[in-house]
C-alpha cells in the first residue's frame, strides 16, 4: 500500500525536479517578479512587459518566473534577478518601475553591472553585496506558513512539489487518521481565524462524529485592513490545499470547500487553477495517489459580508440564505453544512498543517510560546516604514515587531498606538509595547489576535476617529439578528460621531461604556460580542483624548475634520505665490489686499492639499485644533 | 431610442434565462446564480430576481432578501468607468475619505451612484490589499496608489479627454 503510494508520488516528484533543474541549470538569467495583488497594484504587470520588451529589443534570452508575494509590500514591485554569468549572487531589487526594468536589462543583464545604487540586497550571503538576511525585516521573521511565498509560481503545481510540497500528504496517507489527529493535537496548533480554538480538538470531534463530514477553508477575511489570507492563496495555494487534504483525511471527509470572498478575483482564479492541476496529477479526486482516500474540493465565492466569516453564518450562506449566525451548540463539527459534521478552519491554520506533519509536533512546539506555538502573520500597515506582511514566532514583543522588523515610524514622528485585530480588536498605547504577541497576552491587554490586521498610528492619528471608523464598519455589517448588536452599535456610532464633530454631551463617555457592556452581553455571535472592543480599549487607554474632544472641542491628533482648521500665516506667506490656490479643490483660497493668500473657512473642506503644496521655504499653511484658533480673514467682495 | 433600450433589456433577460438553465434547482445555487448574472451584466436587473425565483422555485422576496443582504450585489448598472475608493483601515488613517469626497464633488454624485451620462460611478470598497500604497483608488480596474485630492481631477480629466478623442475620431472616420 505505502509502496504504491510512494511510486505514484515519485513520478510526480521526478517530473517536478526535472523541470526545476532544467530551469536552474539553464545558463540564461532568471528574473523572478512578485505578481500577487499588491505587486500588480504597484505596477508589476508593466514591469514584466518592460522586461520582456527590453529583452526582445536586445535579442537576449532570460527566463521570467512569476511568483507570489514576498510580504515586502513597501518595496513592490519586487524583482529578484539571478544572473550567474555576471558572477553576482541573486539580487533583490525594490520598486522596479518599467524604466528601472529597461535599465537593468541593458546594464545588468547585458553588460553585467548590477547598479549598486538600486540594489536592495543579495538573497544569499556572499562577499560582494550585503545580503538582505542582514536586515531585521528578513532575519527576524520566522517563516513557516509563508515559507514558500515568493519562491514558487502559484500557477504551477510542479514548482510547489519541487520545493518539497505534497510530501506531507504522502506521509499522511501512510499513517492512520488517529495518528494524524494526535500529531496535530500534540503540536498545540490553535486556529488562526481569531479565536484560537485548538485545531486538533476540532479535528478529533469531527473524526468521532457520524455521517459524511465536510471541510471548509475559511478565506472570507472580512477585516477591512487585513489581507494575509488572500496573499497566501495567491502566492501558494497548494500549501492550503495540502492542509485541507490532510484535514479531510484525518476527519474522514470526502468533500471540502474553499470559501473565498468574491472581492478577491485573483485568489479565486488561482485557487481554481490549483485545484484543477492537483486533480490532473491525481492528488484530488478518487483514489488519491493510488490510496483509497477520495476527496473533491470546490470553491464557493462569498459575497462580501463581514459576518459570513463567522462559521455558522458562512454555512448559512453556502446553503443559499442570508448569512446570519445561529446559536451554538450544536457546533458545526456536530451539525454544520446541511446538517453534516463540518470543520471550519482558517487559511493560515490549514497552511500550517503540512509543516507540522512533515517536521513533527515537537518541531512546531519549538517555535512560539508554550500556549501559542507556531508563528503569527500580521499585515502591518499605517505609519510604519516597512509595511507589509510579517510572519513572526508567537511571543515576540510588539516593540520588536514594529520598531525592529518594520523599521518604526516614518518622518521622525512619535508612536501613539497600535490597533490589533481589526474591528474586533483593540487599541494599545506605548505602555504595552513590550507585551508578547500571543493569543492570551493580547486578549488580556484588551486587544485580540483577531484577523491579524495591525495598524500602527503615529502622534498625528486620532484614536477616537479610528474607533469611530471601526464602529461605522461593524454597524453596517451587523446582520441585524440581535437587537443589541443592530441598534446598540448604531447608538455607539452616533455618540462617537457626535464626539468627533465636537457636539458631544457631558455624559457621552459614560454612555459609551455602559452601552458597550450591554452590546457585549446581548449579542449572539462574535461580531456583536467584540464590536465595542475598539471603543472600550481606546477609552481605557486614551481617555484624555476623548475628554479633549468632549470638553475642548479639540482633536489632539488633528484628524477629526470638524475640529480642525487650516489657515495661512501671513508673515510667512510669499506675496504673489499662488501654489495653494491652484491646488485647492473648492476655491477656498483667496488673495488678500496685499496679494497674500488666506483661506475662506466657510468653504474650506479641510483636505490639507494647501499644506502639502506650500513650498517648504515658506511653510505658511498651518493646521490647528480647535478650529477657533484660526484667525478669520474676510473674503473681499468681488 | 426607447425601442433600442427595450430590445437590449429583452436580450439581456434571455441571456440570463439561458444562463440560469445551467444551474440545478437547488437552494444552494442561489448565490452562485446571482453572482453569474452580476458577473455578466455588472448588476442584477429587476426582472432577473423574478426569473431566478421561478427557476429555483422560491419566493421572489427570498431572492431579494438574500441579494440585498450581501454587499457584492448591486441593483443599478455601474458607470463605464467605475471608480472605487478604498476605505479600508490603512486608507482610512491616510484620509481615504477625503479622496472619496473629491471624486463625489468632481462628478456631482454620491457614493454608490452613477453619473446621468452613465460614464462614471463611485463606490467605496474595503481594503484592496495594497495598504502600503494607501490611500488607494481604483479607476476602471487600474489601481492608483498614494492618491491625493489634487490627483482626482487629473484622473477624471484624462478619461474625459480620451473619450472625446475617441468620439472625434469616430466622427471623422464616419465622414
Ligand atoms: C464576526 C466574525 C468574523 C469572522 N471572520 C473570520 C474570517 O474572516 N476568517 C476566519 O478564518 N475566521 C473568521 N471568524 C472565525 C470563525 O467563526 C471560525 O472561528 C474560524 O474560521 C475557525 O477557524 P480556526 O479554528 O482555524 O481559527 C470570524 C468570526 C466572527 C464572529
Ligand atoms: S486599506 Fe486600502 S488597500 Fe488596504
Amino acid at each position: 500500500m505505502t509502496e504504491k503510494l510512494h511510486q505514484a508520488f515519485n513520478a510526480i516528484r521526478e517530473e517536478a525536479e526535472a523541470r526545476r533543474n532544467a530551469f536552474r541549470e539553464s545558463p540564461v538569467p532568471k528574473i523572478h517578479i512578485g505578481m500577487a495583488t499588491c505587486g500588480i497594484a504597484s505596477g508589476a504587470l508593466e514591469t514584466k512587459s518592460a522586461f520582456e520588451e527590453a529583452l526582445a529589443e536586445r535579442n537576449m534570452e532570460a527566463k521570467i518566473h512569476t511568483v507570489g508575494c514576498f510580504g515586502h509590500c513597501y518595496a513592490e514591485p519586487v524583482v529578484i534577478i539571478d544572473h550567474p554569468e555576471s558572477g553576482f549572487p541573486p539580487i533583490f531589487y525594490h520598486e522596479v518601475t518599467p524604466g528601472k526594468a529597461r535599465m537593468l536589462t541593458k546594464l545588468f543583464l547585458e553588460e553585467g553591472d548590477p547598479r549598486f545604487e538600486h540594489v536592495y540586497g543579495a538573497t544569499e550571503m556572499n562577499e560582494m553585496i550585503p545580503s538582505v538576511m542582514e536586515f531585521p525585516r528578513f532575519n527576524q521573521e520566522k517563516r513557516v506558513v509563508m515559507e514558500k511565498c515568493g519562491r514558487v509560481d502559484p500557477e504551477d503545481i510542479y514548482d510547489y512539489v519541487a520545493e518539497g510540497g505534497y510530501a506531507a500528504l504522502v506521509k499522511t496517507l501512510g499513517l492512520t487518521r488517529e495518528e494524524i489527529v494526535r500529531e496535530v493535537q500534540a503540536s498545540g496548533l490553535r486556529g488562526r481565524g481569531g479565536a484560537g480554538f485548538p485545531t486538533g480538538k476540532k479535528w478529533e470531534l469531527a473524526r468521532q462524529a457520524r455521517g459524511d463530514r465536510i471541510v471548509i477553508c475559511n478565506a472570507d477575511e472580512g477585516d477591512p485592513g487585513a489581507y494575509m489570507d488572500r496573499t497566501l492563496l495567491e502566492s501558494n495555494p497548494h500549501q492550503v490545499l495540502e492542509g485541507m487534504m490532510i484535514c479531510a483525511y484525518a476527519a474522514g471527509a470526502r468533500k471540502a470547500t474553499v470559501y473565498v470572498r468574491a472581492e478577491y478575483p485573483l485568489a479565486v482564479k488561482i485557487v481554481k487553477k490549483a485545484i484543477r492541476q492537483a486533480g490532473e496529477l491525481g492528488l484530488l479526486g478518487k483514489g488519491i495517489l493510488s490510496s483509497d482516500f477520495d476527496l473533491e474540493i470546490d470553491v464557493f465565492q462569498g459575497s462580501g459580508a463581514f459576518v459570513c466569516g463567522e462559521e455558522t453564518a458562512l454555512i448559512r450562506s453556502i446553503e443559499g440564505h442570508r448569512g446570519m449566525p445561529r446559536f451554538r451548540p450544536p457546533y458545526p463539527v456536530e451539525k454544520g453544512l446541511l446538517g453534516l459534521p463540518t470543520i471550519t478552519n482558517n487559511v493560515k491554520t490549514l497552511a500550517s498543517v503540512p509543516a507540522i506533519i512533515e517536521k513533527g509536533a515537537d518541531w512546531f512546539r519549538s517555535i512560539g510560546t508554550e500556549n501559542s506555538p507556531g508563528t503569527a502573520i500580521f499585515s502591518v500597515v499605517g505609519d510604519v516604514i516597512h509595511a507589509g506582511l510579517v510572519e513572526i514566532p508567537m511571543g515576540v514583543s510588539l516593540r520588536t515587531l514594529i520598531f525592529d522588523i518594520c523599521g518604526g515610524i516614518p518622518n521622525k514622528k512619535g508612536f501613539k498606538a497600535v490597533q490589533i485585530g481589526g474591528p474586533s480588536g483593540g487599541c494599545l498605547p506605548a505602555d504595552f509595547l513590550d507585551t508578547p504577541i500571543d493569543f492570551d497576552s493580547l486578549t488580556e491587554a484588551g486587544a485580540m489576535m483577531g484577523s491579524g490586521g495591525m495598524v500602527v498610528m503615529d502622534e498625528d492619528t486620532c484614536v477616537v476617529d479610528v474607533s469611530r471608523y471601526f464602529l461605522d464598519f461593524t454597524q453596517k455589517e451587523s446582520c441585524g439578528k440581535c437587537t443589541f448588536c443592530r441598534i446598540g452599535t448604531f447608538h455607539l456610532l452616533t455618540i462617537l460621531e457626535r464626539i468627533t464633530k465636537g457636539e458631544a454631551r457631558e455624559d457621552d463617555l459614560e454612555q459609551l461604556e455602559y452601552l458597550s457592556k450591554d452590546i457585549k452581553d446581548g449579542s449572539l455571535c462574535g461580531l456583536g460580542k467584540t464590536a465595542p472592543n475598539p471603543v472600550l480599549t481606546s477609552l481605557r487607554y486614551f481617555r484624555d483624548e476623548y475628554e479633549a474632544h468632549v470638553r475642548e472641542q479639540r482633536c489632539p491628533g488633528m484628524m477629526c475634520r470638524p475640529l480642525t482648521a487650516f489657515f495661512i500665516d501671513l508673515d510667512k506667506c510669499a506675496r504673489g505665490c499662488d501654489i495653494c490656490g491652484g491646488c485647492c479643490p473648492v476655491d477656498a483660497v483667496f488673495s488678500t489686499k496685499n496679494r497674500k493668500k488666506a483661506i475662506d473657512q466657510n468653504i474650506c473642506v479641510k483636505c490639507g492639499e494647501c499644506l502639502v503644496a506650500c513650498p517648504p521655504d515658506y511653510s505658511a499653511v498651518r493646521k490647528v485644533s480647535p478650529p477657533n484658533l484660526a484667525p478669520t480673514i474676510d473674503r473681499p467682495e468681488k | 431610442m426607447d425601442e433600442d433600450v427595450l430590445a437590449e433589456e429583452e436580450a439581456m433577460l434571455n441571456d440570463i434565462i439561458s444562463g440560469i438553465g445551467k444551474f440545478e434547482k437547488e437552494r444552494g445555487n442561489l448565490i452562485p446564480v446571482l453572482q453569474m448574472i452580476q458577473e455578466k451584466h455588472a448588476y442584477l436587473p429587476e426582472a432577473s430576481i423574478k426569473t431566478v425565483a421561478e427557476h429555483l422555485e422560491i419566493p421572489a422576496c427570498e431572492v431579494y432578501g438574500v441579494a440585498t443582504f450581501y454587499n457584492q450585489f448591486r441593483f443599478h448598472p455601474p458607470g463605464k468607468h467605475p471608480i472605487k475608493v478604498c476605505l479600508g483601515t490603512a486608507c482610512h488613517v491616510k484620509s481615504g475619505d477625503i479622496i472619496l469626497e473629491n471624486f463625489e464633488r468632481k462628478l456631482g454624485i454620491k457614493d454608490g451612484e452613477t453619473t446621468p451620462d452613465k460614464e462614471f460611478s463611485v463606490e467605496r470598497v474595503a481594503c484592496v490589499g495594497c495598504c502600503a500604497l494607501a490611500p488607494v483608488a481604483i479607476v476602471s480596474e487600474t489601481v492608483h496608489g498614494h492618491m491625493a485630492p489634487s490627483k482626482v481631477e487629473g484622473l477624471i480629466l484624462r478619461i474625459n479627454m480620451e473619450r472625446e478623442k475617441a468620439e472625434r475620431e469616430k466622427q471623422e472616420s464616419e465622414k
